[in-house]
């Protein structure tokens, strides 16, 4: 087994034995946990159900968080659409309204798989099941898209660990976008170097996004922002299958992003003292919450 | 930096709100359940820092006292396990603290039944933890192996007999951790396995005279 630790190893051995992401990824990670390929693609469908109950779910509540700043949009969205269609059509009431659902099941302890992080667990579920269903993708095909998805989280997280407190936002919603437009593409009949450009432009264009949830809480913004990267991996998915590439090959976006975590300053990372935490209105909520 | 896998990425499928806060709080309790191994009577849980000031919005005293009475970190009764009858089944309290010189996500754990323990861990991020105090002992314990705790009298030699139990039983020690509290007094010591442990070893562990307790802590399911 090759150690694939950069998307340009990937990349040279998916052309070298003619293989897919998931492909290489799937046997690798049975080769490394002593399973076998059927088992990595098991457990891969349990994280894919729960997805789907945690949306199923979320859709059916209206239930506040404990600190009641969230839990009711992805129910106002669905009144909206029932009157209306969203200017962008289906797909796009879908996803938002999965990523939503997911986000806000999370935040009034539901159950959802983290993907990579709990904070961003609506953004894959939402693009990756809101697109197969459209689509008419197999069960087969999402594994393969949530396996590609993963082995595209996994490389990142080689060199940036995959946490607010480390690298801010963009290592959290905006890896899982990253991870989303990859899984995307893998769906739409992506090949390699499409797959891995879709992933580099959404992680290029979401660099620099701060960590600074409101009382600490993983609620504001990060619930709502859920649906925003959601569609941001689409567009990084449409550009890719269009050949579009990005100029900055998607290893070196990763050395920006870590390289932008480590000059982020640390009031900007998950410890809400600065940012959107420090707002005026943020700390009468904090001591309206927590006293 | 410790490899992630694939399978990390894509979960753990958890209740949320938040990996380190919620589903990290789960999984300190339930290991500290495995190290005490009985049910306690009453448990004081001290939170600290970060744990301390946003537990509440996250679920962190739920997680721990879900973890604790042995419920998983994608059980559904988490959320409400406070009114449940299993809470009703020992005591529990919390304190709160501030502490620069500990983790953002510290807690302190004190069983009290039969025997007291105290424990003390930390969640270190996406719902890692790491146990790094079992009473006076220095340890680190992430849940990922099973694990075997000795404390013993310290004196040469203790490790290769030890040892050599393993190896005549055909166990491959995955990492060994000891610690002692002054020398020639007590020692600990911590050996993570690859695969498990069978009673006929860790009985004749407890056969080693200078052997004071043995326990045999058995891993995280998720």
């Amino acid at each position: 087994m090759t150690i694939i630790n950069t998307f340009e190893q990937l990349l040279d051995e998916c052309i070298t034995k003619n293989k897919k992401i998931y492909e290489i990824a799937q046997e690798n990670a049975a080769e490394e946990a002593d399973i076998t390929v059927e088992q990595v693609r098991v457990f891969t469908n349990k994280t894919l159900f729960a997805m789907k109950e945690a949306i199923q779910s979320g859709m059916a509540s209206k239930e506040l968080s404990m600190s009641e700043m969230c839990g009711q949009d992805c129910h106002r969205l669905q009144k909206r659409y029932k009157k209306t269609r969203a200017i962008l059509g289906g797909t796009f009431e879908k996803i938002v309204e999965y990523a939503l659902a997911t986000s806000e099941e999370n935040i009034r302890m539901g159950k959802i798989a983290a993907c990579p992080t709990a904070g961003s667990c609506g953004i894959v579920p939402a693009a990756l099941i809101a697109v197969s269903e459209d689509y008419n993708h197999s069960e087969r095909e999402q594994i393969n898209a949530l396996i590609t998805a993963g082995e595209v989280g996994r490389i990142i997280s080689a060199k940036v660990a995959l946490a607010g407190a480390v690298a801010g936002c963009q290592a959290e919603c905006g890896a899982a976008s990253a991870m989303s437009a990859a899984a995307i593409c893998q769906l739409q009949g992506g090949n390699v170097s499409q797959i891995l450009n879709a992933a580099a432009l959404a992680l290029k264009n979401i660099l620099g996004l701060t960590c600074d949830p409101v009382a600490g809480l993983v609620e504001v913004p990060c619930v709502k922002r859920n649906p925003f990267l959601a569609i941001h991996s689409i567009t990084a998915a449409e550009l890719a299958l269009a050949d579009i590439k990005s100029c900055i090959p998607f290893d070196e976006v990763v050395d920006a992003m870590e390289q932008t975590g480590a000059l982020m300053s640390p009031t900007l990372k998950e410890s809400s003292q600065a940012g959107l935490a420090a707002t005026k209105t943020a700390l009468e909520i904090q001591k309206k919450i927590f006293g | 930096m410790k490899k992630t896998t694939l399978f990390d990425i894509i979960s753990p499928i958890m209740i949320g709100p938040s990996s380190s806060h919620t589903a990290g709080a789960v999984r300190l309790g339930l290991l500290a359940k495995n190290i005490y191994k009985n049910k306690p009577r009453k448990v004081t849980f001290k939170l600290y820092n970060s744990y301390a000031h946003t537990g509440k919005g996250h679920g962190t005293e739920k997680g721990l006292l879900a973890g604790v009475l042995g419920l998983s970190v994608d059980d559904r009764r988490i959320k409400d396990i406070f009114d449940s009858e299993l809470a009703k089944t020992i005591q529990y309290e919390f304190q709160y603290a501030d502490n620069f010189k500990q983790h953002p996500n510290a807690v302190e754990m004190t069983f009290e039944g039969d025997t007291k323990m105290f424990i003390a861990g930390e969640s270190v991020g996406a719902g890692e933890i790491a146990i790094r105090k079992i009473n006076e002992f220095n340890v680190k314990l992430t849940g990922k192996y099973n694990t075997i705790l000795i404390v013993y009298k310290d004196m040469p030699g203790m490790i290769s007999q030890v040892s050599s139990i393993l190896q005549y039983h055909n166990k491959n020690i995955a990492s060994l951790n000891c610690d002692r509290n002054a020398k020639g007094k007590e020692a600990s010591m911590l050996i993570s396995l690859d695969g498990s442990v069978d009673d006929t070893i860790i009985e004749t562990i407890q056969e080693i005279p200078e052997v004071y307790f043995v326990s045999y802590i058995e891993k995280l399911e998720n």
